[in-house]
């Protein structure tokens, strides 16, 4: 299957990304221009974090107008699986395809360590592959990271099974303690209702390989590449 | 063409937590201002606007889909001539 990871003016996590693809998962990757239309055909479109237009005006607000951007829209919504990670969660907040706004951090700093992810449910394109009941050790690096909404969209979320992913102890329990950045409900992680665009601040493509601290963030790309293996075993 | 100047100010919504402002109070405090008890931070803009009939409507287009992030903040126009 082929990831199209879209490179703005300021993506500082696409070689990353890349080189996550391509050399540990082992599938096809394309960078994607920020100024042209195409999507070059891509199973999946990643959203690279770093610091798009150097974050001028709201993190994410001016890459959102980027013309890739009305490609990645209209492949959204039409069922396309979409992944926006860390600056690319807050293109999709900005855009409109994931709800909620993404705040500076409650602490105010600068935020870069290592946090536990816990999946809230595994039957998503997202989740599939990861191991049941086992927090993920993945890093975070961000400023803006604190997930708001309204309390009743934050309830449709939960009751609509948006969460995907929330910061956790490495027990898995979501405590006060666990939560970096002072995102309601310990959001780490949330997706549309069709469940096909997720965002999240964590960087799964940093967890790669032991040697970098972990490599828990090969369950997250392994559950696209099953999940894309399923849906072409179905489609027989 | 005569030229007009909108001034925007964005604001953070009433109830929507903002640490900035929280942590300038404090800093208030800190120094000795503790007649402030609350900061809200906001942005500013200066646009200057070529006239045309639908102005208003036009910079209202721009404040809600790019100036603002209508889940958080709100606007306010002024138009200066």
């Amino acid at each position: 299957m082929k990831f199209g990871i879209v490179t703005f003016p300021g993506s500082n996590c696409d070689y990353d990304a890349y080189a996550a693809v391509k050399h540990t998962v082992k599938q096809d990757a394309v960078f994607l221009w920020h100024k042209s239309e195409s999507l070059d055909g891509c199973d999946v479109v990643l959203l690279p974090g770093g610091f798009s237009y150097g974050d001028y005006l709201r993190s994410g607000a001016i890459a959102r107008f980027s013309p890739i951007m009305k490609s990645v829209i209209e492949f959204a919504r039409a069922g396309g699986i979409v992944i926006g990670i860390c600056n690319g969660f807050q293109v999709l907040v900005e855009s409109g395809l994931l709800p909620g706004a993404l705040m500076r951090n409650s602490h105010l700093r600068f935020s870069c360590k290592h946090v536990y992810l816990k999946a809230e449910k595994y039957d998503t394109p997202f989740t599939g592959a990861c191991p049941p009941g086992q927090t993920l050790k993945i890093p975070i690096a961000h400023g803006d990271g604190n997930y708001y909404n309204f309390q009743s969209d934050i309830e449709d979320l939960r009751q609509n099974g948006q969460i995907v992913f929330t910061y956790a102890t490495a027990d898995g329990e979501v405590t006060p303690g666990a939560n970096p950045n002072g995102s309601l409900m310990n959001i780490a992680g949330i997706s549309n209702k069709d469940g096909n665009v997720l965002g999240m601040m964590p960087h799964p493509e940093r967890a790669m390989e032991k040697i970098l601290g972990s490599d828990d963030g090969i369950h997250i790309f392994n559950s696209l590449v099953a999940h894309f293996d399923k849906k072409r075993a179905l489609a027989g | 063409m005569s030229k007009s100047k909108a001034i925007v100010y964005i604001h953070l919504k009433d109830g929507v937590l903002d640490p900035q402002g929280k942590s300038i109070a404090q800093a208030m405090g800190n120094m000795g201002y503790n007649e402030f008890s609350s900061v809200r931070s906001g942005r500013y803009f200066e646009l200057e606007c070529d006239s045309r009939p639908d102005l208003d409507k036009r910079i209202d287009e721009v404040c809600r889909k790019l100036l603002s992030n209508p889940v958080i903040e709100t606007y306010r126009v002024e138009m200066v001539s």
